[in-house]
């Protein structure tokens, strides 16, 4: 997936986005540090351009809220979570790059709980690794590409905000880290 | 970044490199926000448990480290020294290990005899937060005055801090030499002749400066950090009389006329008012005393978290048996 289909991939996401919450009012869109940040704010960019008014746009770090955090690692970064306004009664969308076991997904909605209640909470994701890999019940709303993966693969969504590039590869996971 | 914070314990600054202490700075920083949201809790220690072990009196630490633990939903269970076995005669050894047999993920001491966390961490598989021990180190409150400095100054390297009063029996003091020297301040020291040893110009590498008057130090200070008078611990036999002390040592208005223009004013707390510290002072434009304790909170978190929750599997996944093959030894 190169930088132009991520771009139409967006595009289309922003407009099922609008045309599923019936316009733009009450809409938060919020990014899942890393990745799901540029991502929002760039789907937030395609709604202004399509009705005129830009949606707020949050951001949520889950390390907090992990189910797995004696395995993150012996130096965990926590960057911090921004929400623009209250969250009570508004229409939120969650926005990552990557859906897969679906575990972030649920760390970020008991985040998101946390500052208030949603009237309605959405996932937006660039790619979905597919159903058979979930281990909670979570799907999403919206979804940029499917694209059924087997474990040993990785995918890596690369963005001029982090990276030097802009894509959407598939990866073997290296043997080592497989075996794990 | 360095790709590895690995800390076990929280025993002093002296221990710590400069990493270290600016990651667990920044960690501090988002946990601030935590304590402003309106359910102040997050999940992140949850099923952990943190034993506060208070051998001395203290309202301010006692209850920023239980409120640290709360809101990282960890279960906090505190004893002190009145209620406690000790006053049965049990040796701190003894309490220690029926402590870690009810296998707590984190103990946090304060102790009167300096020391004592270390002989603790050597024992523990629990991993040990130094609360304060005797005059020698109180890491948390250095970390807490460090971030304190740093949202108000936006840096702390370059930055000339002026500590005064009683600096003989602070573990304070010493904390916060070692953290501010490491991270480039320039240090200086004053108070009464008996209570500021000549030898604290040689407690660090850089070295300190130690003052004969206390006008001295002030001169361009950008910090002025003001001690508690520890009656406690004997002060009164240092100095002829509280009332001299407060004239002569007392810092007043007129004094942060000689530092920096901006120049900020903190005290660990608690306040001898009209002692070492005037009214006007404390509760001035310039005084940041509170500010200290907000931040105390978000210290502890960032602590707390690094040292009983993440990484916890490199330390402690084997405690049990660590702790079967030292009794064998």
């Amino acid at each position: 997936m190169d930088s132009a289909r991520i771009n139409r991939a967006l595009a289309r996401l922003a407009s099922e986005i609008v045309e599923e919450n019936h316009g733009s009012d009450d809409l938060v869109l919020v990014g899942i540090r890393r990745r799901g940040v540029p991502l929002a704010q760039r789907i937030a960019d395609k709604i202004a351009d399509l009705e005129g008014k830009r949606p707020p746009v949050g951001i949520l770090d889950i390390t907090l809220y992990r189910d797995d955090l004696s395995t993150v690692g012996a130096k965990p970064v926590v960057s911090g979570t921004e929400l623009p306004g209250d969250v009570e009664g508004r229409n939120i969308v969650l926005v990552d790059d990557v859906l897969y076991t679906g575990r972030t997904v649920r760390a970020a909605i008991d985040q998101l709980i946390d500052f208030g209640r949603p009237r309605r909470v959405q996932l937006a994701v660039l790619i979905d690794r597919g159903n058979e890999h979930r281990e909670l019940p979570i799907q999403a709303d919206y979804i940029g590409k499917l694209v059924p993966t087997k474990k040993s693969e990785i995918i890596k969504v690369m963005m001029t905000d982090f990276d030097e590039d802009e894509g959407v590869v598939i990866v073997e996971r290296p043997a080592a880290e497989a075996a794990v | 970044m360095s790709a590895n914070f690995r800390l076990k314990h929280l025993l002093g600054i002296r221990e710590l490199t400069v990493d270290q202490i600016t990651h667990l700075l920044d960690t501090a920083e988002t946990f601030r926000d935590v304590s402003k949201r309106e359910i102040k809790k997050v999940p992140a220690l949850r099923g952990r448990t943190v034993i506060n072990l208070f051998f001395e009196p203290s309202t301010r630490t006692r209850t920023s480290f239980e409120i640290a633990a709360k809101r990282l939903s960890a279960d906090a269970i505190n004893i002190s020294v009145s209620t406690s076995s000790v006053s049965k005669g049990e040796t701190l050894m003894d309490t220690a290990r029926n402590l870690e047999a009810m296998a707590p993920d984190c103990i946090v001491i304060r102790h009167s005899s300096a020391g004592a966390p270390y002989h603790l961490a050597r024992s523990c598989s629990a991993a040990i937060v130094n609360a304060g021990d005797g005059a020698h180190e109180h890491p948390t409150q250095a970390l807490l005055d460090a971030l304190t400095i740093r949202e108000h100054k936006g840096r702390i390297s370059g930055l000339k801090v002026a500590i005064i009063g009683d600096v003989l029996h602070s573990r304070v003091a010493r904390s916060n030499i070692h953290l501010l020297s490491k991270l480039g301040a320039s240090v200086s020291v004053a108070g009464p002749g008996t209570l500021v040893p000549p030898e604290f110009a040689e407690l660090i590498e850089q070295g300190v400066r130690v003052e004969r008057t206390i006008e001295d130090a002030l001169v361009d200070a950008d910090v002025v950090m003001i001690l508690r008078v520890q009656r406690e611990r004997q002060t009164d036999a240092f100095v002829p009389s509280m009332r001299e002390y407060a004239v002569h040592y007392g810092l007043h208005l007129r004094h942060l006329g000689l530092a920096a223009p901006d120049a900020i004013a903190m005290h660990p707390g608690p306040l001898n008012r009209g002692i070492e510290i005037a009214s006007e002072i404390a509760d001035g434009g310039r005084s940041l005393i509170l500010d200290q304790v907000t931040n105390g909170v978000a210290v502890r978190m960032a602590v707390l978290y690094l040292l009983a929750g993440a990484g916890k599997r490199q330390n402690g996944k084997n405690g049990a048996k660590e702790r079967k093959e030292r009794s064998r030894k």
